[in-house]
């Protein structure tokens, strides 16, 4: 293909099989499945629940053999880009390599297959699961305690920011506002509206850090707690971080960090040295629980003891004997953010990845997501324009402006990139860079992986200069170019349904 | 460390370009008070084998290999070894979020299929691409029947999971969203209808219920639903069990359909990850919480998928979002959708029919061996209630004996109803296992 250059040396065309939509495979009386013969006597159901309540067909449900089925999911999956094939710089996502171990003892019998509600003494095992990744999690961010209950980082947000309101409430006083940084994920200010708060912006300063006047001037008898990312979403370390929680205890507010770039700090510094009140953890990203195209997540928060009242119940106790139990007795509870314990089976592959790591391997693995992100600063500062100069920590953030001369945006490059065998980094965020690329390597990958991606940066960048024209039609090896996303949002088509019935409407 | 792909050298090298003299160069940010100079007081690296040995000691100490009799929210199915078989494949577990939609069809092709088989199933005309699990979801409807009614209050059956109950209750308190309850018929476990239409006035959004309800039986939907819509609320129809669409007519009188999606092929994993979905009126569309995903055409006319009309998401919309769930349940939700497929149009009903077919066995044996099965005469799927002489938590102790784990305690949620427990009989209960129960409940 002309469109294709010869700097283009990881990847060949994907693979690309064609697949109809499952319904448009199936046809009636096809099967995938034999139940064993009813080992009790059969029952009339519409004698038994009353004909109005029986449900006689099943319309369009698909109806194919089981080969069909394996062919048609394991085509489909080879349309994916995933962490396996190769680099995955997400931004602020943490896309780091996923061990089989864990998939492995996640799906022992004992393990996938416990009821929530078995008795206590059958789920001893899982409740020590669960206290021992607790007692890691509270060592390594050097807080007091934890939950393991809210299903993902947002949640996990919601959950904090309802135990300071609990906790404030206590005192006295909820308080009102929640500041919130410009360079802020979007589920903060979200998740703070949904706990009741008003959001109040934060501007960054010039090196893309709080800005403390800002803040002290912000800061007062109504402002609840602020939310901050750190590492921000720059990749930056707040630097005056004490500074920052002396300004919010001095009024009676509460310090609560995202701890979505935790993987920058594992092992090197611990957030309950540093000031934070309350933090969120995202186990799939820091802790290598995979993400499955968008889930599942889990969000522990983790708490200074004087919010240890407060926490969603239950919690994991020990007996006098040793043996663990589950306390429901918390007067002072939030209540509960999620029925049963959590997404378990996440905390089954956190521990085994922190178990396969420990301290020493922990700590090298922050280390080396930091020297990735900063060694691919170096390499390509001057080619794509550096928006903040202030340190990086595990993600670099560019900006488009060098290219946009060109008509070259962010969102281009992107596309572009995926011809070159990579996963784009994150396009235009944080807002408060125009044009963002998010650049976030991750520990997991090779000096080889790492030079051949900067290669592949330099090389767009060598197109949108000499040939912009290319990258704007970008990607060209695809199964599919590019989508035409305005008319998905206009006119939404958001389920298949049979020719005759959508011809009639 | 055996995660890290990069030698001694290849650091030493990059450091040396990058002009430091150790790593710690690059930490230099972190004000010097703050690192941490010791190593974190956790277990040293264990090798594979040890976090193997590991992890089977502590499956050895929950129960295996016992008949389980609990439902309650979490069901004990069959799961066709293709699920594990297909989503073991890297491409599908080591995706993110497809928002490059050129390069992550596999995911967007599986959520529309998901959304277009839920709307199937559940006789809605939208669905999303999942929610965190069936309480959350459940919490999330009222919150997008209050932005649909304006209006501001909401009342739940108490026949709805206790822990869903909880749960709204956390994400209402703040919200300016009181909630009251409405009890059950002690006769028929169903939503006591007069009570209802007592509670309803013109600030109510909405009324939750769920059917199969907590104690097993089929609520009167229709029914309801006319109530409920003749005093301009909505009804959002709340479904824990999910196999029970395979033989009950779906509750399409609702608005709003809340469904936890577990019983389609997900472990019970000690009650997570599961699968929420909400499914709602094309009407309601825009106030739907959570991912969708669209079809569309590439350049060439091609058809293809995306995800769409995300200006309802926090990430566009921030502190006016709809909602602020951000990940979804796409590999959980792949698994309901291969399940869903492998059993199919037929299967599904098949497999529902023997559930009903070994529950209706279960009452009768019960019954036989002298114990008290409650609400009988209203519809059930495959969950009853039955109430005992003794305390339900040591009849329970005793059956361990016999490897059975008893039904689930009502005491705590309903204590009105004394030394009584829901019990839930899958295709997975062998008869054998059913009769040993029974005896064991008698006793």
């Amino acid at each position: 293909m002309s469109n294709l250059n010869d700097k283009i040396t990881k990847v060949a065309t994907h693979v690309s099989q064609n697949e109809d939509l499952i319904f448009e495979k199936s046809s009636p009386g096809k099967k995938a499945y034999r139940l064993p013969p009813l080992d009790v006597p059969d029952v009339d159901e519409r004698a038994l629940l009353g004909a109005e309540y029986v449900r006689e067909d099943l319309g369009n449900m698909p109806e194919v053999s089981e080969i069909e089925i394996i062919r048609h999911f394991t085509r489909m999956s080879t349309w994916n880009y995933a962490v396996d094939y190769g680099m995955y710089p997400l931004g602020s996502c943490t896309m780091k390599y996923n061990a089989r171990i864990n998939e492995v003892v996640a799906r022992l019998d004992g393990i996938a297959g416990a009821h929530p509600y078995q008795p206590e003494k059958l789920s001893q095992g899982n409740l020590r699961i669960m206290k021992m990744l607790a007692d890691q999690l509270v060592e390594i961010t050097g807080m007091d305690s934890i939950t393991l209950q809210p299903a993902a980082g947002a949640h996990g947000e919601m959950t904090g920011i309802l135990l300071i309101r609990a906790y404030l409430e206590s005192q006295g006083n909820p308080r009102k506002k929640i500041l919130i940084p410009d360079s802020a994920h979007g589920t903060n200010p979200a998740t703070a509206a949904i706990c009741g708060y008003q959001v109040e912006n934060l501007k960054s300063n010039s090196a893309g850090l709080t800005d403390i006047p800002s803040l002290v001037a912000q800061m007062n008898e109504d402002v609840a707690a602020l939310m901050l990312t750190n590492p921000n979403t720059l990749g930056v370390f707040e630097q005056e971080i004490h500074k920052i929680a002396d300004i919010l205890h001095e009024k009676g507010g509460q310090l609560y960090m995202d701890g979505a770039n935790m993987n920058a700090l594992v092992g090197k510094t611990r957030p309950g040295d540093f000031g934070v009140d309350v933090m969120h953890l995202n186990l799939h990203k820091t802790f290598s629980t995979p993400h499955g195209g968008g889930g599942p997540g889990s969000g522990p928060v983790a708490i200074k003891k004087h919010l240890e009242p407060f926490l969603p119940k239950p919690v994991v106790v020990a007996n006098s004997d040793g043996t663990l139990r589950l306390d429901y007795d918390r007067p002072k509870s939030i209540g509960r953010v999620r029925m049963y314990f959590g997404n378990f089976g996440m905390h089954v592959r956190a521990l085994a990845y922190i178990m396969a790591n420990g301290p020493d391997g922990l700590r090298l693995t922050t280390e080396d997501a930091v020297l990735n992100a900063n060694y691919i600063r170096k390499k390509l500062a001057g080619i794509y324009d550096l928006p903040y100069s202030t340190p990086s920590m595990h993600e670099v953030v560019f900006s488009d402006r060098n290219q946009a001369r060109k008509g070259i945006k962010t969102g281009d490059i992107a596309k572009r990139l995926i011809d070159y065998g990579f996963h784009p980094y994150t396009t235009s965020f944080p807002l408060i860079v125009p044009g963002a690329l998010m650049i976030e390597p991750t520990e997991s990958e090779s000096k080889e992986e790492l030079d051949q991606f900067i290669e592949a940066m330099k090389a767009v960048a060598e197109e949108a200069e000499n040939n912009p024209e290319i990258i704007a039609g970008a990607p060209y090896n695809t199964r599919v170019s590019r989508m035409d996303e305005t008319a998905a949002a206009r006119k939404p088509i958001l389920r298949w349904k049979p020719k005759a019935k959508s011809a009639a409407e | 460390m055996r995660y890290l792909p990069k030698s001694q050298s290849d650091r030493d090298q990059m450091l040396r370009e990058l002009g430091c003299a150790t790593i710690d160069d690059l930490f230099a940010p972190i004000p010097a008070e703050y690192r941490l100079t010791r190593d974190l007081a956790i277990p040293r690296q264990y090798g594979e084998s040890e976090i193997l040995d590991f992890f089977k000691q502590r499956a050895s100490e929950n129960a295996n290999g016992y008949s389980i009799f609990i439902g309650a929210g979490a069901y004990n199915h069959y799961r066709p070894v293709v699920i594990d078989s297909l989503i073991s494949r890297g491409e599908w577990f080591t995706a993110y979020t497809p928002y490059q939609p050129e390069i992550s069809q596999g995911t967007l092709q599986a959520i529309f299929e998901f959304q277009s088989m839920i709307c199937e199933l559940t006789g809605m005309e939208v669905a999303n691409a999942s929610m965190y699990d069936g309480s959350t979801g459940a919490a999330e409807a009222i919150m997008m029947a209050v932005r649909l009614t304006g209006r501001h209050s909401a009342i739940i059956a108490n026949t709805v999971h206790p822990e869903y109950r909880e749960v709204i209750a956390t994400y209402a308190q703040h919200q300016g969203l009181p909630i009251s309850h409405v009890g059950y018929n002690a006769e028929t476990g169903r939503v006591d209808i007069k009570a209802l239409e007592a509670a309803i006035t013109d600030q109510t959004a909405a009324v939750l219920i769920q059917s199969p309800n907590f104690f097993g039986t089929i609520e009167d939907v229709a029914a309801i639903a006319d109530l409920v819509h003749k005093k301009g609320a909505l009804l959002v129809v709340s479904i824990s069990e999910a196999l029970s669409l395979g033989l009950i007519k779906p509750p399409s009188e609702a608005d709003i359909i809340s469904m936890e999606s577990q019983s389609f092929g997900v472990p019970l994993g000690y009650g997570g990850p599961y699968v929420g979905v909400i499914a709602t009126k094309e009407k309601f569309v825009r106030q739907i919480p959570g991912r969708l995903c669209g079809q569309t055409v590439d350049r060439n006319g091609k058809r293809g998928f995306v995800l769409t009309l995300s200006t309802r998401e926090q990430h566009i919309r921030r502190e006016k979002a709809t909602s602020n769930i951000c990940t979804n349940q796409a590999l959980i939700a792949l698994i309901a959708s291969i399940f869903m497929t492998v059993y199919g149009k037929q299967g599904l009903r098949e497999l529902a029919k023997q559930n009903l077919a070994k529950t209706a066995y279960a009452v009768s044996a019960f019954e036989k061996a002298g114990a008290k099965v409650l609400f009988k005469n209203s519809p059930f799927f495959n969950e009853f209630v039955v109430q005992t002489k003794s305390d339900s938590r040591e009849l329970n102790d005793k059956l361990i004996s016999d490897k059975i784990i008893g039904g689930f305690p009502l005491k705590k949620f309903y204590p009105e109803l004394g030394n009584s427990a829901v019990w839930c009989v899958t295709e997975l209960n062998a008869k054998a296992a059913i009769d040993a129960a029974a005896k064991g409940v008698a006793q």
